[in-house]
Formats: structure tokens, C-alpha cells, sequence
């Protein structure tokens, strides 16, 4: 969930009254919003840095804000207070328009097949004659860092462009080349470098490096030119020096290249309807047109409303649909109702990309309405509860197992490669074990295949506990099989240790003769459980025996090897019963 | 055991005697006498004394004893020596004949050295150092009385009171005597007083129940305070104890549950049948584990999978779409499921593929997966808590309606719900608690109403809704048993004794 910080007293300013905390907390909630965090860069900057580095920095009182993540329009100041304006009905919603340049040439990008490879798509757009102010201009940059980070999904799928126009001349081409004959001052830098040097140059930026993996390996590098060979951007990375923006910028070039051209549109929108508030003909965008390399000429940024029928029958709220029409005005969905009166006709405009469905207004008009005046109802369906049969009989046995004197144990599914083999000195490769390919450390390796090592281990955590230490655990270790669509299923095991000064095979095997009893199965050859010894390298020789029920294996018990107890660092003799439970479902 | 003094355990019939002397000699004295001097006019050693008071004392009021210190005389092991064989100079004394003895034959006697020295200055002895063949020791008098010996064993036998107190201490300087601290009783009789001993029985047995004897006997009184022994007996794990009571919760309510033991999930399940685009977050590297073998899954339902591209990249039943460029490579990966809510996508479909929709309840607590920063409070893997109904008609109503049921039966009744953003619900909500400890409400979990364009694709009839809702199971334990770092409860560094102590788990008290 992204995070906005607002100056708090210029946010009041622009809400026209001041709240207390507690007051902006109830309108974040219900327009569901989180206020995170009160703040200051002072007290940032002290918690971070300390407060020696602090005492220079502001202490301008800052709202931090959780947003949801599908609301790209609430990511600044300007979009925060005109949905809370609206919401409040303190004002209506602008009417976002695009709008022709008064010479009636748009600005051009062309777009060259070199960028097929690489990056592919581009939009683009002008706001002319905006005014900056320094909060203002802080914002716009904020923005588009915002957009960087959550929709562009780090600028994999978009990077955005904002030049400014007057020391540029169109057209504009977006094309491809290799990195070396790539040459231009990058932004805030003074000399020119190759794309090439730029490259490694970046390598220890703190914030561009994570961008660098995006086209690094690629044979031609995105870049954009003026009419004079003047670099715009080589997006995703970085745009040129000469043509960048300040505070007293008028006229902004905003160009989006992009690997999804569906977020690029979606972003170029936002950009444009957040910031044309500042033009001179508020809520104004001037088009730029677009050529791609089959010569094909569209015009950006969309920037259009779109219709929506909304049928009554699905609404949750029992109101009269002007009410509904009246709450979604309110949510920035300009609505009406139809002249038959059994639909909503509602308006979406360019900020409201989240919504994609009847049910995302729905959602809007609940929001509305407030989600707590919402009469809360019994729904009337009856049906008739089941367990899991498997679940029913682990609850069973859980039971009966501590009933016999066991303590449950609680371990992990996931651990080391080194848990489920070296360490009970079986060999990886027969193990039947699934492997995570991103393990973070290696305690995240494998999914396990037996209970027993993370027994092992809670005896190892717990040694300082009076003996004997008897544990058990019913739950599912992860097998490769490949009848399964994924290629792995569970299956429920039940494992159980006996930790104490003599190794205790008699209490071990006692406790299977238990289990057996407790599911019905008598001892005996044929139709009935019986232990045979058995080879394991697990277990201590001549003290393991495989269990047999119903003449087929379903697990082991015996005295562990006196270097399986040693690699999970324990000292003391310990047996263990280690079997399936599915057989008895 | 523990209820019943130890020191009854010794009273047989042997110490019955020395019980009985001791209460006589208390009735002979008034007003009391020490056990150091009962010790000595029994001749027994003082513990035997002691032991014998306090065997007394449990018996009940029969003597009253007062524990009281006093300083008293005893010989060091030299002056146990003197007191046996003489002093040191009386031992020179006696050991020089007529005719006298050499000075270096006498300095090679035991006690010759501090003998010698001593007895000159008693004038026992002289020393004649112009002897021929060397200095000679004859004696001065005919006999000698050895006071020194005398004293101490005037002190050996408890009349150190007759010696004065500078006698006393010279002999202290001498390394002969020490005052010794000796803690004693003051023995008074108490109102129960008699000086003859009735044996107080410790426990019932079978033999007193079969001859009647009970009757007679007299038993000792039970000390309430002490602690009774713990039972030998086996616990469940806390966790697992909310777990049990949660799904005991979920049938009272009629809910069935699901087969969640599937830990292993394609992509496709855990992400795109709910609608969760390709791109989206929690699809990456940092938030979900991949698998490396097995890598991808086979064998999806061909036209289901065909409906759900179409809804992702295209769009459709009502929906715009994502409009993207959807994958069967991304669906394919194989992960750790990170919801259960994979499961829920598969019994959805299931029942949509029933010749007739029916209603149906289902819920779920089992494992899921995240590749996430561990802390205090997060770990890899944790229990995840779902609900799930569908049926025609449902409302956001009555999501909250079968909420705050729920939640009721948690023993929590004060709810409120907050607009939140899910792929894969639309309305989504947070359900917020009062949480009176804290003063504020507090998140307890997540709901909402699965989205058009993951009900549709699956086959499900277009008037059905399904609401569904989630909470992790950790939480609420960690909350309810109290246990701030995670590691504590779950995994093998759990605290065993914990386990151990936890009480039963009722989670609406």
C-alpha cells in the first residue's frame, strides 16, 4: 500500500478548515484511507540519521497516508483533496478536457521499430502555461516517483518523461540505438556521457542502480530526440540535462514509454489530470500525437470519460437509485438516473482507472453511504457442516497423543536441504523433496519430508527441560509425485520422540501399539500391524524395525543414530515412531 | 508428601525414648530449660536434642520451643590433645630424667620446642649450657601440678563457667579454647503439655480402613499451603488449541471445511483465477517462494484457463479487463501457496461445475507461505483463517451480518469496517475491533465480496455472490496467551515450558 506525505497545515489550507488528528483520522477511515503516521522530516531525519543531523530540517508537522493501492489518483496532494472535496461534498468534480494547441499543431512522437526489442510503446502529452510553485513543482516530482514506484512497477512497465517544452523542439522521435552511440549530458550532471560510461556510472547511485537491470543487457537502448538530435531520455533510466524543468517552467513536455501500453495511457492520464490544475485553463491538456512505425497516428493522452450502466438489481444498498446516483457524484462518478428509472448511468472519468466493473461503483456508493450504516443482515443459506475426514481424525489423535503423554509440537513446513538429509544421513537426491528456487536464506531450502528433524530441533531448544521429553506432532510433510497437476502433494504424518537417558524403544513402540489400538488395527500378519527390523541410516543398526499395517509400510520406529542425535546437537540416547496416517482414513 | 513435615518421617521407635526423656525433663525444671543442657544430661550429642524438639513440635501443642543463641567453650584439637596427654611443658617435664638430657635431644621431642620455653618460665626446669658434651636440661622441682590441662578439661566437661574469663582467653590466645556460637532452644511446656507420646499418623491406609484403627488414631494436620505435585501428562500446543476452537466455531455455524493439504500451488490457482494480474506485487520474487523443481504445473482445466486469460488480457462479463499481455508461463510457476484462498478458487470452480449450483458454506485454517522480512511478529509460514459463502443474493449486509457472528463468537461485538483495495474482492473491507487494553480499534481482518471476474469465468450462475473473509490464526493466540515474539509460539525454539502451562482456550471469555 503506497504511502503519501502531506504537508499537514497546507493540506487544511487546501481543504479550507483545519481538523484535529483524531477528526482527519475518521474521514481517512471512512474514505478509506489510513493516516499512518504524524510526522516531521525533523523527526525523520533525527530517527534515521540522529539527532544532530536533524537539527537544520524542518519540523513541519507532515501526514503520512496510506492509499490504496489501485488508487493511482489519490498519490498527491492535488488528488487527495479533490477526492476528499468531492467526497465532502465541498465541490464538484472538475471536467477533465483535452484540448487542441491554440496554433493548432500538436507536438509529434515518433515512434522508430527499434524500440519493438526493447520498449515498445510510447504516449505523450503537453501542460502549457502551468504555474509552479515550489510546493507545487515538490508534488509534481513526488508524483511521478509515486507512479514509478507502484503502477510503472518500478519502471519496469512504464518511465515517465517530463521536459521543459520551450528549450525543445518537435518532433519528436523515440527510437532505439546501442549504447555507445548514445551520447548526451544526463540530468543534474555537467558533462556528456556514452550510454555505455552512463551505465557503470550509475552503478553506485543509490536510486538509479535498481533501474539499471531493466535494459542493461539489451543490444539497443530506449532514447528520445528533439528535431536538433537534443536527448530528451533514455528511459528507464534518466532524462537529459537540457531539458529539465524548475519552478518556473511553463510549458511541460510529459512523455510515458512503456513495456504495457495500458499503463502508460493510465499514467499519462493521471500526470495530466492531476497537474492541469495548475494551467491557466484549469483541467486543460494539450494532445500530442503519436506515430507508430506502421504509420499508424493516435492521439494522447485518452483523457475520456466512460459510460457505465449500472443495474439496480445488483445494488447492496436498499435506496432509491437517486440516492445511489447522489452518493457516487460524490465519489467523482458523475451519475444519473435513466429516464425509465431501472439503471444508473454513470460517468468515469480519467482518474478512476480503478474502476473496471459494476461492482467497482457499487463499491464506490457503499463508501459513500458509509459501510457502517450498512443494516447488517443474516443470509438465509442453510447448509450442513462437514470436517475434512483427515483433519477429523488428526484432531482425534492430537488428543489421544497427549492423553498418552505427549506434548504437541509446532514446527516448520519449510527448512534446509541439510535438515531433511545430511543431518539424518540420507542422501538429497532420495528424498522426493520440492525445491524453492528463492530462498532468502537457507533455512527456506526445501519443503520437508519427514516431522522428524523439526522434533529434533525443538529437543534441542528445550534441553535445559527436565527428562524424559516426550513430543509428538501431527502434520504434513511435501512429497514430489507426479500424478498431481503441481507435481507435489502433502501427506499427513505422525511423528514422535522420546528424549531421555536410556534410549526408550519400549516407550516408542508402546506408543505405536497405542495408535494402533486407537484405530482399530490388532496386531497380526495379514489384517492386522506388525514392525519388522529394517536397514535405515537414520536410525541406530539392529534398533530399527519398518511398521507394516495391513501388509503394507507406513512408516519406522527405532533408536536414533548416535550421529543423527549429535548433528542436531543433543547428547542424549532418543527413539522415534515416524508414520503416515492417511492409510486409515 | 509435601503436605505432611518431613521430620515425622523419622520418628520411629528407637527416638520414642529420647522423645520421652526430653518431655520428662522438661515437666522436672519450671519455667524452662535449654536443649544444650538437656543434650548434656542425657549425653547425647546436641542435633539428636534438637531433632527431638522439632519431632515433638509437629506433634501439636506439647511444648512451646524458643530458638535462642548462645556462646559457649570448646577445646581445638590441640586442646583436645592436652586435655588427653598434658600440656605441652608437663610433657618436657616428664620427659627429662635424674641425670637430666641433652637441650638438642629435647628440641627433637614432639612438643619439645613450646614445652621447653614454657616450662623454663614456670621454673620447671634450667638449662645448664656449660655441660660437657653440650647445653643440658635438668629439672628445678620435685613434682609439678599441670594447670593447664586441668582447665581444659574443666572445660571439656561444660564447667567452662568455672574458669575465669582471662583464663580463658589466654587459653584462646594459646590456640587451646574457641567460643563457639551454638543456636539452642528454650523448651517450655505448651498447653498440650504430657510426657507421654502419642504417635500422629501421617496418611490413611488400607490396613486402618479394613481393622477400624482410623478411629483411634490421631493424624497429622495437612499443611494447605504447599503446592500439589503436576500431573505426568502430555499438552497440546496453544496454536493448535485456537486452531481447534476456531474451527469449532466455523461448524457450529454450519460452515464445511476444505482440503487444504496442498501446500504446493501453481500460479494459476494461487493468483490468476482470482483475477490477480501477472504484474501484481505480491507475484514477486521479494513476496512469494517459487519452486525450482518441481518448476510448473500441468493439466489445467483447458477452457476455464481460456476464460481467464480472456478476462485478464481482454476483459468481458461486464469488465473492462486488465488489458495486458496475459502468460500461461506465469501461470504455470509452481509456488508455495501465499493464500489459502488458492483452495477456495478450487472449490469454487468445483461447484460451479455441479450440474446444479448449490449454496455452500466452506472455511479453512491451515498453512500458508510468504517470502517476507522475518520479525517479532512475521514469519515465513503462518495460519491462515478463511470463510467462505456463496449462495444467491448475497449482500455487503450480510458479509457484515455473518462478520460480526463470528466475531461474537470470539467474544468480540464491537466492529467497524474500513474500505480496503483486493485484487480479488470488490467491496473489500477491513474489520476493525475496539480493543479496550489499547484504547483504539485495532485490524483483526480482512473480507469482502469476490469479484465478477473471478466468478464468471469459473462457470458460476451470474446471480451468485460470494463473500469471503480472512484473518491470520497467530494473532488472535498471541493476543490470547500473551506472547509478544512469534518464535515463541511457533517452530521449534518454542519455549516447551510454555506449552506446558498454557490453560484451555476459550476464546469468548
Amino acid at each position: 500500500m503506497p504511502t503519501v506525505s502531506v504537508k499537514r497545515d497546507l493540506l487544511f489550507q487546501a481543504l479550507g478548515r483545519t481538523f484535529t488528528d483524531e477528526e482527519f483520522d475518521e474521514l481517512c477511515f471512512e474514505f478509506g484511507l489510513e493516516l499512518d503516521e504524524i510526522t516531521s522530516e525533523k523527526d525523520i531525519i533525527s530517527r534515521e540519521q540522529g539527532d544532530q543531523k536533524a537539527s537544520e530540517a524542518s519540523d513541519v508537522v507532515l501526514y503520512k497516508i496510506d492509499v490504496p493501492a489501485n488508487r493511482y489518483d489519490l498519490l498527491c496532494l492535488e488528488g487527495l483533496v479533490r477526492g476528499l472535496q468531492v467526497f465532502k461534498d465541498k465541490m464538484e468534480a472538475p471536467r477533465y478536457s483535452r484540448v487542441n494547441p491554440l496554433n493548432g499543431d500538436p507536438q509529434r512522437l515518433i515512434i522508430t521499430g527499434e524500440t519493438a526489442s526493447v520498449r515498445p510503446h510510447a504516449v505523450a502529452a503537453v501542460l502549457r502555461n502551468i504555474t509552479f510553485t515550489p510546493e507545487r513543482y515538490d508534488s509534481f516530482i513526488e508524483l511521478q516517483e509515486k507512479l514509478h514506484q507502484n503502477i510503472c512497477r518500478r519502471r519496469t512497465l512504464v518511465a515517465i518523461g517530463t521536459h521543459d517544452l520551450d528549450t525543445i523542439s518537435g518532433p519528436f522521435t523515440y527510437t532505439a540505438k546501442a549504447p555507445d552511440d548514445i551520447r548526451f549530458k544526463p540530468l543534474n550532471q555537467n558533462q556528456e556521457y556514452s550510454a555505455t560510461q552512463l551505465m557503470g556510472f550509475y552503478k553506485t547511485d543509490s536510486h538509479l542502480r535498481h533501474y539499471l537491470h531493466i535494459i542493461e543487457d539489451e543490444p539497443l537502448y530506449p532514447v528520445i530526440y528533439d528535431s536538433n538530435g537534443i536527448v530528451l531520455s533514455m528511459p528507464p533510466i534518466i532524462n537529459g540535462d537540457h531539458s529539465k524543468i524548475s519552478v518556473n517552467t511553463k510549458n511541460v513536455f510529459i512523455e510515458c514509454t512503456a513495456t504495457d501500453l495500458t499503463k502508460a495511457k493510465i499514467v499519462l492520464d493521471m500526470i495530466v489530470t492531476m497537474f492541469s490544475e495548475h494551467c491557466d485553463q484549469p483541467f486543460t491538456v494539450e494532445e500530442a500525437e503519436v506515430v507508430y512505425p506502421d504509420g499508424r497516428m493516435v492521439t494522447y493522452p485518452v483523457c475520456i470519460y466512460l459510460c457505465m450502466l449500472l443495474r439496480l438489481c445488483i445494488c447492496t444498498v436498499l435506496i432509491s437509485s437517486e440516492s445511489i446516483a447522489q452518493l457516487l457524484t460524490r465519489m467523482c462518478l458523475k451519475s444519473e438516473v435513466t429516464s425509465d428509472g431501472a439503471e444508473i448511468q454513470v460517468e468515469i472519468p480519467p482518474t478512476r482507472s480503478d474502476v473496471i466493473h459494476a461492482c467497482d461503483i457499487m463499491e464506490d456508493a457503499a463508501m459513500a453511504y458509509g459501510f457502517n450504516n450498512i443494516t447488517r443482515t443474516t443470509p438465509r443459506t442453510y447448509t450442513v457442516a462437514n470436517q475434512f475426514p483427515l483433519n477429523k481424525l488428526t484432531e482425534l489423535l492430537r488428543l489421544d497423543l497427549a492423553t498418552a503423554g505427549f506434548t504437541e509440537a509446532l514446527t516448520f513446513a519449510l527448512c534446509s536441504q541439510e535438515d531433511i538429509a545430511d543431518k539424518l544421513q540420507k542422501n538429497l537426491k532420495d528424498t522426493k523433496a520440492v525445491h524453492i528456487s528463492n530462498p532468502k536464506t537457507a533455512e527456506f531450502q526445501v519443503a520437508r519430508t519427514t516431522l522428524l528433524p523439526g522434533l529434533l530441533k525443538t529437543l534441542a531448544a528445550n534441553r535445559k527441560m527436565p527428562l524424559p521429553l516426550k513430543l509428538f506432532e501431527i502434520s504434513d510433510v511435501v512429497l514430489r509425485d507426479e500424478s498431481t497437476d503441481v507435481g507435489a502433494r502433502n501427506s499427513r504424518r505422525l511423528c514422535a520422540v522420546y528424549y531421555n537417558k536410556t534410549p526408550g524403544f519400549e516407550v516408542i513402540h508402546g506408543l505405536l501399539d497405542r495408535v494402533m489400538q486407537l484405530l482399530e488395527v490388532k496386531p497380526g500378519r495379514n489384517h492386522g500391524y506388525y514392525i519388522q527390523a529394517a536397514e535405515d541410516s537414520t536410525y541406530f543398526p539392529g534398533r530399527c524395525a519398518e511398521i507394516f499395517s495391513h501388509g503394507k509400510s507406513i512408516g519406522r520406529l527405532g533408536v536414533l543414530h548416535p550421529d543423527v542425535i549429535n548433528s542436531f546437537e543433543l547428547t542424549m540416547p532418543c527413539s522415534a515412531l515416524d508414520i503416515d496416517i492417511e492409510p486409515f482414513l | 508428601m509435601r503436605y505432611t513435615k518431613l521430620e515425622v518421617g523419622f520418628l520411629n521407635m528407637a527416638d520414642t525414648g529420647i522423645l520421652e526423656s526430653l518431655l520428662r525433663l522438661v515437666d522436672k525444671v519450671d519455667g524452662g530449660i535449654d536443649s544444650q543442657v538437656v543434650a548434656s544430661s542425657l549425653g547425647v550429642d546436641h542435633q539428636v536434642v534438637v531433632g527431638a524438639v522439632k519431632s515433638v513440635q509437629a506433634l501439636g501443642e506439647v511444648i512451646e520451643a524458643e530458638q535462642r543463641s548462645s556462646k559457649h567453650w570448646e577445646l581445638t584439637g590441640e586442646g583436645q590433645e592436652i586435655a588427653e596427654q598434658g600440656s605441652h611443658e608437663a610433657r618436657v617435664f616428664k620427659a627429662i630424667p635424674e641425670e637430666g638430657l641433652s637441650q638438642s635431644q629435647l628440641m627433637k621431642l614432639p612438643s619439645g620446642k613450646v614445652g621447653f620455653s614454657k616450662a623454663m618460665s614456670n621454673k620447671w626446669i634450667h638449662l645448664d649450657k656449660g655441660h660437657e658434651g653440650g647445653p643440658r636440661v635438668f629439672r628445678m622441682v620435685e613434682s609439678i601440678e599441670d594447670v593447664v590441662r586441668k582447665k581444659l578439661q574443666q572445660v571439656q566437661m561444660g564447667h567452662s563457667s568455672q574458669l575465669e574469663e582471662k583464663e580463658k582467653n589466654e587459653l584462646k590466645k594459646r590456640k587451646l579454647l574457641t567460643e563457639v556460637t551454638v543456636k539452642s532452644y528454650w523448651i517450655t511446656k505448651g498447653s498440650n503439655f504430657s510426657t507421654i507420646i502419642t504417635k500422629q499418623e501421617t496418611e490413611l491406609t488400607p490396613e486402618m480402613i479394613a481393622s477400624g484403627s482410623w478411629k483411634e488414631k490421631k493424624f497429622k494436620p495437612y499443611n494447605f499451603d504447599a503446592m500439589g505435585v503436576a500431573p505426568d501428562s502430555g499438552h497440546l500446543h496453544p496454536l493448535m488449541k485456537v486452531r481447534t476452537q476456531f474451527r469449532q466455531i466455523f461448524l457450529e455455524m454450519g460452515f464445511t471445511e476444505m482440503p487444504t493439504n496442498n501446500f504446493i500451488e501453481s500460479s494459476f490457482w494461487n493468483f490468476d483465477s482470482l483475477f490477480q494480474p501477472q504484474q501484481h506485487p505480491a507475484r514477486d520474487q521479494h513476496d512469494t517462494f517459487f519452486l525450482s523443481d518441481p518448476a510448473v504445473a500441468h493439466d489445467f482445466p483447458q477452457d476455464y484457463l481460456e476464460r481467464v486469460k480472456k478476462v485478464h488480457s481482454e476483459g468481458g462479463y461486464g469488465s473492462q479487463g486488465y488489458k495486458y499481455d496475459w502468460k500461461i508461463e506465469e501461470a504455470q510457476k509452481n509456488i508455495l501457496r501465499t493464500h489459502t484462498t488458492a483452495v477456495s478458487a478450487r472449490m469454487l470452480y468445483k461447484l460451479a461445475q455441479q450440474e446444479e449450483f448449490t449454496p455452500v458454506k466452506y472455511f479453512s485454517i491451515d498453512r500458508v507461505f510468504r517470502n517476507e522480512t522475518l520479525d517479532a511478529t512475521h514469519l515465513a509460514e503462518f495460519h491462515q483463517i478463511e470463510g467462505v459463502v456463496a449462495d444467491y443474493g448475497l449482500t455487503l449486509g450480510d458479509l457484515m451480518g455473518v462478520l460480526h457472528q463470528f466475531f461474537t463468537k470470539l467474544g468480540i461485538t464491537k466492529l467497524r469496517f474500513k474500505p480496503a483495495y483486493n485484487p480479488y474482492t470488490e467491496p473489500s473491507m477491513e474489520v476493525f475491533s475496539y480493543h479496550k487494553g489499547l484504547n483504539k480499534w485495532v485490524e483483526v481482518g480482512n473480507s469482502g465480496v469476490f469479484r465478477p471476474e473471478m466468478l464468471l469465468p469459473m462457470g458460476l450462475p451470474e446471480g451468485v455472490s460470494v463473500i469471503a473473509w480472512g484473518l491470520s490464526l497467530e494473532r488472535p493466540t498471541m493476543i490470547k496467551y500473551g506472547i509478544n515474539n512469534i518464535r515463541e509460539l511457533v517452530g521449534h525454539k518454542v519455549n516447551l515450558q510454555m506449552v506446558y502451562d498454557s490453560p484451555v482456550c476459550r476464546l469468548d471469555s
